[in-house]
């Protein structure tokens, strides 16, 4: 028995959430610096209009 | 109300105001970043996603389905971690964000609208979303009810009358603008919550290894009705395989538990978050892809915290109430009688003095309390009668001390609900029962967070489906007044009716509505959105019939074919007699399929299938969705 887990299913369950987080912490580490991309005039048009948008609805 | 919990809540609520007003008077929304050409801190924009991901549901609802179904249940978090975190941050998130905001596409039915250039498809997706959401709404609400009524000593409906008036006086003073430092405090609060409560159990339970042992110990335990659908222990997947047509009971039913774990709670949720409208428009709030690639690290993180605990937590809720369990009480009677009904399946209810011979021989025991400081007024408080039952004075002669040694779902039953008790409220049981009641109150703060931030998402994607979606597209009225005080109605009918649902179909419900609502989301709109984000081919004309096929066969799945939800609704019953239309020479098993599993497959052939042979659309406006210039009209 494996961390007083009973089947290797569950036991394996266990063990994938811990390593998906660690490939979580991994990737975005690796990645960290990487994907900078400039600020379109389309994105900031589309943050203006979201902005109102929920300004309007409360 | 002590000073304690009085001044803790005071705090909780004077900084999430005081974050909101800075959040007001600085602007910093994720649009305001972005419209000023920055970024969010990872750690705030992973907290705040994670807050608007989790919510009451996963930690009550689907944290007292880990107590019934046991430990199993981690293929879910597995699930949430990496198809919730890694491929949606990583794979969907950026594409989703520059055709968002390349389209000027707000929400998710306006996405597929005009990525489709259909608006049959905008208002298609947005009449799926706005009649619902609500359904997951209720769970969210009911998660947060069922805890705050044990806390503070009221019954379910005062609670979730209070509940519900917190939620919309937050969502109406600006939780819908999704302030991002105020999101982010409740996923702080709620991390902080779960990570003493992993310890405090672990500890408790004497650490790791011994708490999973004792809870593969109690395997014996396991109660008879869920033994007869395939349970084999806390810390073991459920029996599978597949019933021969024709079996007999109980044989027949012996797979089903597999089945609800693996089809509906792991894969319909598991899968279902991919398509969920209000987190893929979360993605386009990002200014960049660097954002996202960091925001994995800590996204991660949270969801491990928060389903991991949960799910954990419940399963070893288990040996607590098993072995470790001490009420102390004023007990006020030890031979209080409830009548299961005639088929033993029915609410538990009080059995009148000299009842008829088969009512007393079919009626359980259970002995009835009070609580220190619960006055005579208060409604009594059951626990079920076993022969391993101990009970005795304290030391001090001034309480009775009762050891119940039942297992979670058996504490769970009481009056009102069936003989196979309410997985709802084990997780509000085990908190008010097993941890020192400061960390009661932090963790009710931890579950309002939870509830707040994803009800204010949902709302504001009920109120937008029904204003910006489905008016607008019927009127051809951009953001006309008309269609900002219809988006308003949405919110206020969203609430209304999530709350009247709340109050209808409490009892082993958060989880099922959540996955309900999750699975028919992937079914409709999953080919749609990833064949429109990644591949120019896919065309109107397959995303119309993907998303048509994909929403009708799973709401025929739901009223005619899954035994529990065809059951539940009564339609099929009213119009043809059964509770389900699974013919008799075809498997029981059938019956607790989950639509997704037939849904999803037949959602994507179609896609694929009408892709193939029909036209391509216009290769202008296939560029234009891709980032190419807009077509001329």
């Amino acid at each position: 028995m494996l961390l007083g887990i009973q089947d290797i299913w569950v036991w394996l369950a266990y063990i994938l959430s811990i390593l998906s987080t660690v490939l979580c912490v991994v990737y975005g580490l690796i990645n960290w610096n990487k994907g900078e991309e400039p600020v379109k005039p389309e994105d900031v048009d589309w943050a203006k209009e979201e902005k109102n948008e929920v300004e309007d609805a409360v | 109300m002590d000073l304690f919990t009085f001044t803790v809540v005071l705090i909780y609520l004077l900084a999430t105001g005081y974050l909101g007003y800075q959040g007001y008077r600085q602007t910093k929304t994720a649009a305001d970043y972005l419209v000023a050409g920055r970024s969010a801190h990872p750690v705030i924009m992973a907290l705040s996603y994670g807050a608007t991901f989790i919510s009451t549901s996963a930690i009550v609802g689907f944290g007292g389905v880990a107590a019934n179904f046991g430990m199993g249940l981690l293929w879910l978090t597995f699930m949430n971690i990496f198809v919730g975190i890694f491929i949606a941050f990583v794979v969907i998130g950026n594409p989703a964000r520059h055709m968002g905001h390349h389209l000027d596409a707000h929400t998710f039915p306006e996405l597929l609208g005009k990525r489709y250039n259909s608006k049959f498809i905008h208002v298609l997706s947005a009449l799926v979303i706005f009649c619902f959401m609500p359904l997951y709404a209720t769970a969210v609400i009911i998660g947060g009810a069922e805890f705050i009524g044990p806390i503070f000593h009221v019954s379910y409906e005062t609670a979730l009358y209070i509940f519900s008036l917190i939620v919309a006086a937050y969502v109406i003073a600006g939780g819908l603008k999704g302030v991002m430092l105020t999101d982010a405090l409740q996923g702080l609060i709620m991390l902080v919550g779960m990570v003493i409560l992993i310890i405090a159990t672990y500890t408790m339970l004497g650490g790791i290894a011994p708490a999973h042992q004792a809870l593969s110990d109690l395997g014996s335990q396991v109660p008879k009705f869920l033994g007869a659908i395939g349970h084999q222990g806390w810390t073991s997947m459920p029996k599978f395989g597949w019933s021969a047509a024709g079996t007999a009971m109980p044989q027949a039913v012996q797979y089903h538990m597999w089945w609800v774990m693996v089809t509906t709670i792991v894969m319909g949720v598991g899968i279902g978050v991919l398509a969920q409208p209000q987190l893929v428009v979360r993605f386009m709030t990002v200014k960049s892809k660097q954002a996202l690639n960091r925001a994995v690290v800590s996204g991660g993180i949270f969801i491990l915290f928060m389903t991991g605990v949960a799910f954990v937590v419940g399963a070893l809720s288990n040996v607590f109430f098993a072995q470790k369990e001490v009420i102390r009480c004023q007990v006020v009677s030890d031979n209080v009688l409830m009548d299961p009904g005639a088929d033993k399946k029915a609410k538990l209810s009080l059995v009148p003095e000299n009842p008829a011979e088969d009512i007393k021989a079919r009626a359980a025991r259970f002995v009835s309390y009070r609580l220190p400081g619960e006055d005579e007024e208060a409604p009594l408080r059951y626990v079920l009668w076993t022969d391993k039952m101990v009970m005795k004075r304290s030391d001090d002669g001034k309480a009775d001390l009762v050891e119940p040694h039942l297992v979670s779902i058996m504490r769970s039953v009481t009056l009102g609900t069936t003989m196979q008790g309410n997985t709802d409220t084990i997780i509000p049981k085990f908190i008010s029962g097993a941890m020192p009641r400061w960390f009661g109150i932090i963790f009710m703060l931890t579950l309002l967070a939870a509830a707040m931030s994803t009800l204010s998402s949902q709302f504001h994607t009920i109120g937008t489906a029904l204003g910006r979606d489905i008016f607008e597209q019927s009127v051809h009225q951009k953001h006309s007044t008309k269609s900002i005080l219809i988006t308003r109605l949405g919110i206020v009918v969203g609430l209304i009716v999530s709350v009247w649902m709340a109050k209808t179909i409490r009892g082993n419900i958060i989880a099922l509505a959540t996955a309900i609502f999750m699975g028919l989301c992937a079914s409709s709109f999953l080919p749609a959105l990833v064949g429109g984000l990644f591949s120019k081919r896919m065309n109107r004309p397959a995303a119309i019939s993907s998303v048509q096929i994909g929403f009708l066969t799973s709401l025929f799945w739901l009223v005619f074919v899954n035994g529990k939800t065809a059951g539940g609704l009564g339609i099929c019953k009213a119009l043809f007699g059964k509770d389900n239309l699974v013919p008799p020479t075809w498997s029981v098993t059938w019956t607790v399929v989950d639509p997704l599993v037939v849904a999803l497959p037949l959602s994507i052939l179609t896609a694929i299938v009408v892709m193939l042979i029909t036209k391509p659309m216009d290769k202008a406006y296939a560029d234009y969705c891709f980032g190419g210039p807009k077509p001329n009209p």
